[in-house]
C-alpha cells in the first residue's frame, strides 16, 4: 500500500431511491468534482448494485459497500485500499440510526419526511471524511428529534386513527349523557 | 417528473416526494418569514430542510441569493429550539464556501461551543472550525484547547477532527496543541481515543522518532479502540517499511499479536498488513493466511470479500501459501457475490493444479457477463498467469478469451484481453494461428484505435511465417478500406511485410498498395509509395533494412537523436549527417511483454522520458576532459568494487566511447568523522590501454556520493584487444572532522584504499539491439564475413544455462524469443543481435546441442571483418 494512514475514510455517502434517484450524497472528496461526475457515477452505481443483494463490490476503483431496504439504497464509498470492515461499520450505523429514527420504518416516504433528521445524522457520523461516531445509540442520542414535539406527519396512522375514534366515542358519550 | 402521477408508484403507497418540485427561488423567497418575529420553529425549520435538500441535489446559488438567505438565518439563532439550531450549523457549513461574509456568525458559534447545551457544543465547534482560517484561529485557541480535553467525548472527538481539518492550513497553529491531543489519547472513549491518535499522527508524521516513541507507547499500553488499532496498524507497517526493519522488529511482532484481536476489523487490518508487507517468507504469511481461511466462511459478505481479495494478493506472490484454503475457496466460487466468486476462481486459478483449469473455467465463464469491468480484468490477468505456468492449457483460454473478446466491455478490459491472447501466441508457436484469427476478427469491429494498430503490427510481423499467409491480407485490407487514418497507416505497413516476405504475393501486394497511393491522408499515401517503390526493387537486403528491422528510426534514443542533429547544424560541413553517429537506446524495446497494473488502477503508457544513458551523456558533456569524445556509445550497468559494509563503498559505471572508455567511480564515504578530498581511483591497465585523464572528486563528506572519473583511450594498434584488467586503487586526503557539526581540521593526510579488480569485457563493446525479423537482418548483412567455430562448454549442464551465459558474455540482444529455450528439447538455436563500437552490425547465431556438456556452433555475421573475429577470439 503506498497510502499515507489517515483518519480519512469515507470518500462518500449515498442515498438512492428504487429508480436510482439521489435522495441524499455527499461527497468528501475531489474524486468526482462536479454534480455530473456525480450523477453519472450514482447512476453506474445503480446499475450494477439494486439487483443484486451483496453488499459489497469494486467500482471504478472505488470499495462500495451498500444495503438496500424496501425502495432505499444506501452506499458507503471508500478506496479500494481502505478496510471493507471499516466502512461497513459506517453503512451500519446510518442505517441503524435511521431505523431506530424512523421507527422501524425505513423507506422512502418516511425518511423524506424527516430528511433534517437524515442530514443530522451523517453530520454525527462522518465529519469530512473521517468516521465520527460508529454507534448508533450515540448518534440517534446527539440528534436529539425531541418527542414531545413530534408534527403530524409523524403520528403513525394508527394514532391518528385512536384519536378520531377517540373523539368520536367521547362525542356520543356526551350526547348520551345529554339525553339522558 | 411523470413518475409522480405514476399508477404503480401510487398504488404501491410509497407516496410522492415532497421535494421533487422544489424551486429555488420559491424556497428562497419562503426564507424571508426567518425575518418575521416570534420566530416560527417548525416553518423555519423546513425551509432550512428544503434549502440543504436543493444544495445536496447539486442545485448552483448564486453568491448573492446564498448570502442573502444566510444572513436571514443567522437571525434564527434567537430562537432556543434545539433542532432549528442544529440545523443551522448545518446550514452554515453547506454555505460556508457558498456565501459571502459568513464569519458573522463567529460570535455565536463561540457561545455555543462554551455553552452549557451539551447538545450543541460539538457541532458548533464542526461549524465554527469550518469558517474559520488561521488568524481567525488564534481567537479561539483557548476554547479550542479546552474543548480538545473535555470530558463530554462528543465535544473532544469534534474538537480533535476539526483540528485535523485545520492541520493543513494552519499547521503551526494546531502544533502547538500536542499536549491536550496527548491527554486526549488516555479517554476512555473509543473514538476520543481514534481521533486524538490520528491527530498526533499527523502532527508527527515527518518526525519518524517522534512516531516510532509514540508507537512504542500506544502498543505497550493498549487501546480500546478497534479503529484506533486499525490506525496504529497502519502507522507501525509504513515506519517498518520506510526503516526497512528486519521482521525480527518490535513492530511486526505488534502486528501479528493484532492477529489475535478480537475485534475482525482489526485482525483483518493486521493480515492485511502482513500480507502487502514486502519480502515476506511465507512463514511470516501463515498466521496471517490461516485468519483470511477463518473469515472466508464468515456470513458476512463484506468479510469474506475483504478476505478473498487479500488472498488473491498473496497467491500473485505465493501461491503455495494459499493451497492450504483452497477447499474454502472452493465453497466460494458458487457465492451470490459475483466479486467474491470471482475473486476465489482467479484465485484457486493461481493456486490449483492443472487439473481443475477446465472446470473452474466453465463455472466462471456461467457468470463472466455479470461482473464489472474490473473484476473482468483480474480474470483475464489470472489467465494469462495460468498460460505461462501451463502452456498446455492454451486451447481452453484462447476460447475463453475470444468469448470475452467479443462481450461488452471498456478499453482496459479489451486491452487486457489483446494483450493476453499476444503473450500466448509467442509463448506457444502451435498456438499462433488460432489466436491471430481470433484478433482478425475482432479488428474487424474494433473502436479502439490503439488496438488496432496493435493487432495490425503483430500481424505484419507473425502473418507472413504462417503457412498460409493470404488469408490474412483480406483482414488487412479491409482496414485500409474502413477505418481512420491512423489504422489505414499501420495496416499498409502490415502489407508491405507480406509482400517483402512472400513472392508469391507480392503481385497482389502490389496492386493493393497502389490503391493505397491514392488515399485521402498523407501519411497513408506516403508509407504506400515508400513501401512500393522499395518493394519493386525485389532486393531482399532493402527488404530487411526498410520494412522488416527499421533499425534507425526504432533503436536510437530520441533525446541522442536531437541533440546530434542540434550539433550538426551548428557546424557547417559537406558530410551527410550520419545515423550511426546517434547513440543507440540503451534499453531495446523489449519484446512485447504483457505487464499487468496493479487491480483497479489503470496505467496510462508512460511517455518516453530520457534514459538512463541519455542522462549520463548529460552528466560526462558537462565535463571539459571528456570534450570531443563524440557521443557516448554505451553505459554499462554499476559494478561494486567494494564490499557493502566498508569504510568507503565505490561502485563503476563504464562509458564506452568511439575510441574511449570512461569510467565513472561513484563513491560514498560513511565515516562521520572524515572529510575526503581529491578524491580519484588510480587505475593500473593490463593490456595496451592507456589512461589519459584522471578527474578527482573535490570533496566527499560523510554520506553525500561523489563522483571522481578516469579517461582512458583504447588500443588503436591492437582492435582485437578487447579485454582488459585494471586494478583499482582509491587515492585521497583524510581530513578528520568533529561528527557533529561536520567541521573539518586544516590538515589532512594522503591516504589510499585498494579498491577490487575492474574487468572490461567485449559486451562493453557491443549495444544491443532487437532485430523483430532476424532471419533477414542475416541475409541483410550477407556472408561476406561469416565465420564459424565449434566449442564444447563443458562445465555447463542446461541449455537454459548455457544461452544466459552466452547472452551476458556478448552482452547482445536475443532475437525471435530464442532466449527461452522449450522444455524437453536437447537443441536449440540462440539469435543475438548488436552494433559493435564503431557502429558496426553484427549477429551471431548459436547452434545448441546437449550430450554430455553443452557443444556449441557459433556463425558470426558483421559488416566489419575485425567485428567477427574479436567475437569469436572471446568466445573461445
Amino acid at each position: 500500500k503506498d497510502t499515507e494512514p489517515t483518519l480519512y475514510t469515507v470518500k462518500a455517502v449515498l442515498i438512492l431511491d428504487n429508480d436510482g434517484e439521489r435522495l441524499y450524497a455527499k461527497y468528501y472528496d475531489e474524486t468526482y468534482p462536479t454534480v455530473k461526475e456525480q450523477k453519472a457515477f450514482e447512476k453506474n452505481i445503480f446499475n450494477k448494485t439494486h439487483r443484486t443483494d451483496s453488499e459489497i463490490a469494486l467500482l471504478e476503483g472505488l470499495t462500495v459497500v451498500y444495503k438496500s431496504n424496501i425502495d432505499l439504497y444506501f452506499y458507503v464509498i471508500g478506496s479500494s485500499h481502505e478496510n471493507e470492515l471499516m466502512l461497513m461499520s459506517v453503512l451500519n450505523c446510518l442505517f441503524d440510526s435511521l431505523s431506530q429514527m424512523l421507527r422501524k420504518n425505513v423507506e422512502r416516504r418516511a425518511l423524506l419526511e424527516n430528511m433534517e433528521g437524515l442530514f443530522l445524522a451523517v453530520d454525527e457520523i462522518v465529519d469530512g471524511g473521517v468516521i465520527l461516531e460508529s454507534d448508533p445509540q450515540q448518534v440517534v442520542y446527539r440528534v436529539a428529534l425531541r418527542g414531545d414535539d413530534v408534527p403530524l406527519t409523524e403520528q403513525t396512522v394508527s394514532q391518528v386513527i385512536a384519536l378520531l375514534i377517540y373523539e368520536k366515542i367521547s362525542y356520543y358519550l356526551v350526547n348520551l349523557t345529554l339525553t339522558c | 417528473m411523470i413518475k409522480k402521477f405514476d399508477k404503480k408508484d401510487e398504488e404501491s403507497g410509497s407516496g410522492s416526494n415532497p421535494f421533487q418540485h422544489l424551486e429555488k427561488s420559491a424556497v428562497l423567497q419562503e426564507a424571508r418569514i426567518f425575518n418575521e418575529t416570534p420566530i416560527n420553529p417548525r416553518r423555519c425549520l423546513h425551509i432550512l430542510t428544503k434549502i440543504i435538500y436543493l444544495l445536496n441535489q447539486g442545485e448552483h446559488f448564486g453568491t448573492m441569493e446564498a448570502t442573502e438567505a444566510f444572513f436571514a438565518m443567522t437571525r434564527l439563532f434567537q430562537s432556543n429550539d434545539q433542532t432549528l439550531r442544529r440545523m443551522c450549523y448545518l446550514t452554515i457549513k453547506e454555505m460556508a464556501n457558498i456565501s459571502e461574509d459568513v464569519i458573522i456568525v463567529t460570535s455565536s458559534l463561540t457561545k455555543d461551543m462554551t455553552g452549557k447545551e451539551d447538545v450543541y457544543r460539538g457541532p458548533a465547534i464542526r461549524a465554527l472550525c469550518r469558517i474559520t482560517d488561521t488568524t481567525m484561529l488564534q481567537a479561539i485557541e483557548r476554547y479550542m484547547k479546552q474543548a480538545i480535553v473535555d470530558k463530554v467525548p462528543s465535544v473532544s472527538s469534534s474538537a480533535l477532527v476539526s483540528s485535523l481539518h485545520m492541520v493543513k492550513m494552519s499547521y503551526d497553529v494546531v502544533k502547538r496543541w500536542v499536549n491536550e491531543a496527548q491527554e486526549a489519547a488516555s479517554s476512555d472513549n473509543i473514538m476520543v481515543q481514534y481521533h486524538a491518535l490520528g491527530l498526533l499522527y499527523h502532527l508527527r508524521k515527518n518526525d519518524r522518532l517522534a512516531v516510532s516513541k509514540m508507537l512504542n507507547k500506544f502498543t505497550k499500553s493498549g487501546l480500546k479502540s478497534p479503529f484506533a488499532y486499525c490506525m496504529l496498524i497502519r502507522i507501525a507497517s509504513k515506519l517498518l517499511e520506510e526503516t526497512e526493519a528486519g521482521h525480527d522488529s518490535p513492530l511486526f511482532d505488534f502486528i501479528e499479536s493484532c492477529l489475535r484481536n478480537k475485534h475482525e476489523m482489526v485482525v483483518y487490518e493486521a493480515a492485511s498488513a502482513i500480507v502487502h508487507m514486502p519480502n515476506c517468507t511465507a512463514r511470516e504469511l501463515a498466521p496471517a493466511v490461516s485468519v483470511l481461511q477463518l473469515f472466508c466462511s464468515s456470513p458476512k459478505a463484506a468479510l469474506r470479500y475483504a478476505a478473498v481479495r487479500t488472498l488473491n494478493k498473496v497467491a500473485m506472490k505465493h501461491p503455495s501459501a494459499v493451497t492450504a484454503c483452497n477447499l474454502d475457496l472452493e465453497n466460494l466460487i458458487t457465492d451470490s457475490n459475483r466479486s467474491i466468486a470471482t475473486l476465489a476462481i482467479t484465485t484457486l486459478l493461481k493456486t490449483g493444479s492443472e487439473s481443475s483449469v477446465d472446470r473452474l473455467m466453465k463455472q466462471i465463464s456461467s457468470f463472466v457477463s455479470e461482473i464489472s469491468d474490473e473484476f473482468k480484468v483480474v480474470v483475464v490477468q489470472a489467465i494469462s498467469a495460468l498460460c505461462q505456468k501451463y502452456p498446455r492449457k492454451h486451447s481452453v483460454m484462447m476460447n475463453f478469451l475470444s468469448n470475452m473478446l467479443r462481450d461488452d466491455g471498456g478499453f482496459e478490459y479489451k486491452r487486457a484481453i489483446v494483450d493476453c491472447i499476444i503473450s500466448i501466441i509467442e509463448e506457444n508457436p502451435e498456438s499462433k494461428e488460432t489466436g491471430l484469427a481470433h484478433l482478425c476478427e475482432f479488428i474487424e469491429d474494433c473502436e479502439h484505435t490503439v488496438l488496432a494498430t496493435k493487432i495490425l503490427h503483430l500481424l505484419g510481423k507473425e502473418g507472413p511465417r504462417t503457412p498460409s499467409p493470404s488469408k490474412y491480407i483480406r483482414f488487412i485490407f479491409n482496414r485500409v478500406v474502413l477505418e481512420s487514418e491512423a489504422v489505414r497507416a499501420a495496416a499498409v505497413s502490415a502489407l508491405a511485410k507480406f509482400g517483402a516476405q512472400n513472392d508469391d504475393l507480392l503481385p497482389s501486394v502490389l496492386v493493393l498498395m497502389q490503391r493505397c497511393m491514392m488515399d485521402s491522408d498523407d501519411e497513408v499515401r506516403d508509407r504506400a509509395t515508400f513501401y512500393m517503390n522499395v518493394l519493386q526493387q525485389k532486393q531482399k537486403a532493402l527488404n530487411a533494412a526498410y520494412i522488416f528491422n527499421v533499425r534507425l528510426c526504432l533503436s536510437v534514443s530520441v533525446p541522442g537523436l536531437e541533440k546530434s542533429l542540434h550539433q550538426y547544424t551548428l557546424e557547417p560541413t559537406e558530410k551527410p549527417f550520419d545515423m550511426k553517429s546517434v547513440p543507440l537506446a540503451n534499453t531495446p524495446i523489449t519484446e512485447q511483454k504483457t505487464e499487468f497494473a496493479p487491480v483497479a488502477t489503470s496505467k496510462l503508457p508512460e511517455k518516453p522520458g530520457p534514459t538512463r544513458q541519455d542522462i549520463y551523456q548529460e552528466q560526462l558533456a558537462a565535463i571539459p576532459e571528456f570534450q570531443g569524445l563524440g557521443s557516448l556509445f554505451k553505459t554499462s550497468e554499476a559494478v561494486q568494487l567494494t564490499e557493502a559494509e566498508t569504510e568507503y563503498v565505490v561502485r563503476c559505471v563504464k562509458h564506452t566511447f568511439a575510441r574511449h572508455m570512461v569510467f565513472q567511480f561513484d563513491c560514498t564515504n560513511t565515516l562521520n568523522d572524515q572529510l575526503l578530498q581529491k578524491v580519484m581511483v588510480q587505475m593500473e591497465p593490463s593490456e595496451a590501454y592507456e589512461v589519459l585523464h584522471y578527474v578527482p572528486a573535490a570533496n566527499l563528506p560523510y554520506s553525500q556520493p561523489g563522483s571522481c572519473y578516469s579517461l582512458v583511450r583504447l588500443p588503436e594498434d591492437d582492435p582485437t584487444a578487447v579485454s582488459c584488467t585494471f586494478s583499482c586503487t582509491l587515492k585521497y586526503l583524510v581530513k578528520d572532522c568533529d561528527p557533529n557539526t561536520g567541521e573539518p581540521d586544516d590538515d589532512g593526510y594522503d591516504d589510499e584504499y585498494v579498491l577490487e579488480d575492474l574487468e572490461v569485457t567485449v559486451a562493453d563493446h557491443i549495444q544491443k539491439v532487437l532485430k523483430p525479423n532476424f532471419a533477414a537482418a542475416w541475409d541483410e548483412v550477407g556472408d561476406d564475413f561469416e565465420k564459424e567455430e565449434t566449442f564444447a562448454l563443458a562445465s555447463v549442464r542446461t541449455l537454459d544455462e548455457a544461452v544466459g551465459n552466452i547472452i551476458s558474455f556478448l552482452g547482445m540482444q536475443p532475437c525471435e524469443r530464442s532466449d527461452k529455450v522449450p522444455e524437453n528439447k536437447n537443441s536449440h538455436i540462440l539469435f543475438l543481435a548488436g552494433v559493435f563500437r564503431g557502429g558496426h552490425d553484427v549477429l551471431v547465431r548459436s547452434r545448441l546441442a546437449l550430450a554430455d556438456g553443452v557443444t556449441m556452433q557459433v556463425t558470426v555475421r558483421s559488416s566489419d571483418e575485425t567485428v567477427v573475429d574479436i567475437i569469436l577470439a572471446s568466445v573461445g
